[in-house]
């Protein structure tokens, strides 16, 4: 369970870091990596490409007809004889949550996988309430007895190794496991079972909600999420507004793209399809559904036209699998519920540049992540438009940088664009480099570049380029002695002017 | 008809590497191009803009439009990353509608980087260079992935006479720099750069080669910090060396 953050320092964070992660990280993203390629090479790189256009055209289509799709989804919800909730923030949702509950005295919660309640801090309302509360995805069931929130959307424990796991289930549980996939999983299976049969209620996200058809599409490969959603007599699904799609044409797309990213596969193991509570005739299911449908600042994403696009996310995760920076700090340097790409650009619009400024600025905008994303996210562009909201701010929120700094900038970026200004404050700086030089190198330099050295050496600046180009021709050779002397008389009146105001000093005996 | 290109130096290219500017205006003028350098030129503006200051980005992109105004020919970088800058970047700068817009069309477009001129303008891949040694290529991303040139950079260098190109694992991962990423979170930067070096080493190659001043700069400081005996190279040198000309170690 992480709580809402009110501060993220990205590189404190990251400072923090344990040393195992990045290697455990790796391992598992390399591994869905390859899969993935393997099943997209199946397709062949042309279907591919024109799937993840199709899938981007859906998105993007339902995003910005979001008002007609979300209506004619309650609409069939109910018709279904689901009860649709509407929840403008976290505290909403969580609330809405807890009063269903508790009308139905419920005690014992379990839950599938779910990004969104972990936005919403869901399990610490319920358990504040004096609700049980237990994740049941292996992965989620492990983060949860580690008292850590998911480090990826999809693996949400993918940051721990075999042997940190048995420890965990030794130190918790006080079971002996050996460190071996296949035995963790039975146990955690073995303890899970009573509690699917014990629960009041079952709690899930979504991965798709079908507008045409009312329909809750989950897609998962446990099957937790089946057994959350037909034992317990009561049904509570969570779903961000952006969950919705048209239909199911344009839900085949996506799931054609869904399990192929995340994991690799061609279709997950369980892909379950549910349209309302249990009908008279039918023997399993819940006899209640309830839909809640979460804003919290997803309509304020709306609004800018680049930023918008955060919202066509599908969370496979593939963004984090591929990123350099993801696969090398882990998902809790980025502090809150979402992580890598996604994260540094879904986090900063929902809890706010003020709080997350550092998150646009985690990326060496290499592109992979968008390169890879199968709805075709332009992740890049989105970091760019946040880096200018941070910096200089925009419509959507004021700068959070100090105006000094935007001033400083400004001077400098006005100098520079004088050609003549540009080229002699590299003449001086070549000559203020000399006593941090060893040879071609600056070893080490004072801040703010110290940050650059800190990690490797800088060349030293040479800036010998236009001498060498006016070298070449006689009128060039003329003009690069006039330049030689003007720099020269610049710096011998510099010098001089600087003399005289010691002598002025000393005069007046200070 | 012989034809002509202007040089667009870029930041680093002028302050850091120079003598990579030199080896371009060479293998040019050695396939018969005439170089001129608009002295007027700066910076295209991209670490301002990259670092959220997209406002104070203007008036260095107006002097760069400037300097390459009234000159004709293709604009030729040791750069992907500035390349694509000026030639996709500057169209959302000054949208359709903006005065400078006409100017950006005509001139931003001419831009190209070094090994796109070659392979993809002039069609040619064959120079001459003579390079007797075990090379590796690092793949920069804005080449790579906004610009497309996947193959080309390869292309060139497995022309050049005596050179073997070695394969690098994680070729096109990027290996750390990231403008002003790598001084904002230079533990990160220094992880991502410590793995490439890692995989640079376990090539076995003589020389870690690419395109892009940027990527050469951060993995050069790192070669340099650990001692190893990789010599780190821009692609433009090696097209340069010739069997007669003794190539100073860089």
């Amino acid at each position: 369970m992480s709580a809402i953050p009110t501060h993220i320092d990205f590189r404190r964070n990251v400072q923090s870091v344990e040393p195992q992660v990045p290697a455990s990280v790796r391992k598992a993203t390399t591994r869905f990596l390859d899969t993935r390629a393997a099943v997209v090479d199946v397709i062949g790189q042309e279907s591919w490409q024109a799937l993840r256009q199709a899938g981007h055209d859906v998105r993007l289509h339902t995003i910005n007809h979001l008002d007609y799709y979300l209506a004619r989804l309650e609409e069939e919800v109910t018709r279904a004889g689901g009860h649709v909730h509407w929840a403008r923030d976290a505290q909403e949702a969580n609330r809405i949550v807890l009063e269903i509950a508790q009308e139905h005295r419920v005690k014992r919660v379990v839950k599938a996988k779910s990004m969104v309640t972990e936005e919403i801090g869901l399990n610490r309302t319920l358990v504040d309430a004096g609700v049980q509360t237990l994740e049941t995805d292996l992965g989620e069931y492990i983060v949860q007895l580690a008292g850590t929130g998911p480090s990826h959307i999809m693996v949400p424990a993918i940051h721990l190794t075999k042997e940190g796991i048995a420890d965990l289930f030794r130190e918790k549980l006080g079971l002996d496991a050996l460190p071996e996939a296949a035995r963790l999983a039975a146990l955690a299976r073995a303890q899970l079972r009573q509690e699917f049969l014990a629960a009041d209620m079952g709690i899930t996200g979504a991965n798709f909600l079908v507008a045409e058809t009312g329909t809750l599409v989950l897609v998962t490969n446990e099957g937790n999420g089946r057994m959350c959603t037909t034992l317990p007599p009561l049904h509570v699904a969570v779903a961000g507004i952006d969950k919705v799609v048209p239909d199911l044409e344009s839900l085949n797309v996506l799931l054609k793209l869904l399990p192929r990213s995340a994991t690799g596969q061609k279709m997950s193991a369980y892909t379950a399809f549910i349209t309302g509570p249990r009908r008279t005739e039918e023997e399993n299911g819940p006899k209640e559904f309830h839909l809640v449908l979460l804003d919290n600042g997803r309509t304020i994403i709306l609004q800018d036209e680049i930023t918008r696009e955060t919202l066509l996310c599908i969370r496979c995760g593939a963004c984090l699998n591929v990123c350099p920076v993801y696969n090398h700090v882990g998902g809790h340097a980025y502090g809150f519920a979402y992580s890598g790409p996604i994260g540094a650009i879904l986090l900063p619009q929902l809890v706010g540049t003020k709080v997350a400024a550092d998150l646009p600025f985690a990326s060496s905008l290499c592109g992979a992540c968008a390169d890879i994303c199968p709805v075709k996210i332009p992740i890049v562009e989105i970091l760019l438009r946040l880096r200018r909201r941070v910096v200089e701010g925009d419509t959507v929120e004021p700068a959070v940088s100090p105006a000094t700094l935007r001033l400083g900038v400004q001077m400098v970026a006005r100098a520079m664009s004088i050609p003549w200004l540009y080229d002699l404050a590299g003449q001086l700086l070549r000559i203020a480099q000399a006593p941090f030089r060893r040879g071609a190198w600056l070893p080490s330099l004072p801040p703010p570049l110290n940050r650059w050295t800190m990690a490797r050496p800088l060349p030293a600046l040479r800036a010998d380029w236009r001498a060498a180009w006016r070298r070449r021709t006689p009128e060039g050779r003329t003009r690069q002695r006039r330049i030689r002397i003007a720099l020269v008389a610049a710096l011998a009146s510099a010098a001089a002017y600087v003399g005289w105001r010691l002598i002025q000093r000393q005069d007046r005996g200070e | 008809m012989r034809a002509r290109v202007q040089v667009f130096a870029t930041c680093l290219g002028e302050n850091f590497f120079s003598d990579v500017l030199k080896d371009m205006v060479t293998v040019l003028e050695r396939l018969g191009v005439q170089c001129e350098f608009p002295e007027g030129q700066t910076c295209c503006g991209q670490p301002f803009y990259n670092s959220g200051f997209q406002s104070q980005t203007l008036a260095l992109a107006r002097n760069w439009l400037r300097a390459f105004a009234n000159t004709t020919g293709y604009i030729v970088a040791p750069s992907g990353s500035c390349t694509d800058f000026v030639r996709h970047r500057y169209l959302e700068l000054f949208p359709p509608g903006a005065p400078e817009h006409p100017q950006v069309e005509e001139i931003a477009s001419r831009a190209v980087e070094f090994t796109e001129f070659l392979t993809r303008v002039l069609k040619v891949t064959e120079m001459g260079a003579h390079f007797p040694h075990k090379v590796t290529y690092h793949a920069a991303c804005h080449s790579l992935r906004n610009l497309g040139l996947r193959d080309e950079p390869k292309l060139l260098l497995q022309a050049v006479e005596g050179l073997e190109l070695v394969p690098l694992a994680e070729e096109e991962t990027c290996c750390g720099f990231g403008g002003v990423f790598s001084v904002i979170y230079p533990e990160v930067s220094r992880a991502m750069m410590d793995a490439k070096v890692k995989n640079i080493q376990a090539s076995g190659a003589e020389y870690i080669v690419t395109n892009e001043p940027g990527c050469l700069m951060n993995i050069s400081g790192v070669l340099q910090r650990i001692g190893s005996p990789i010599k780190p190279m821009h692609l433009i040198q090696i097209l340069a060396s010739s069997k007669d000309s003794s190539r100073p170690s860089p």
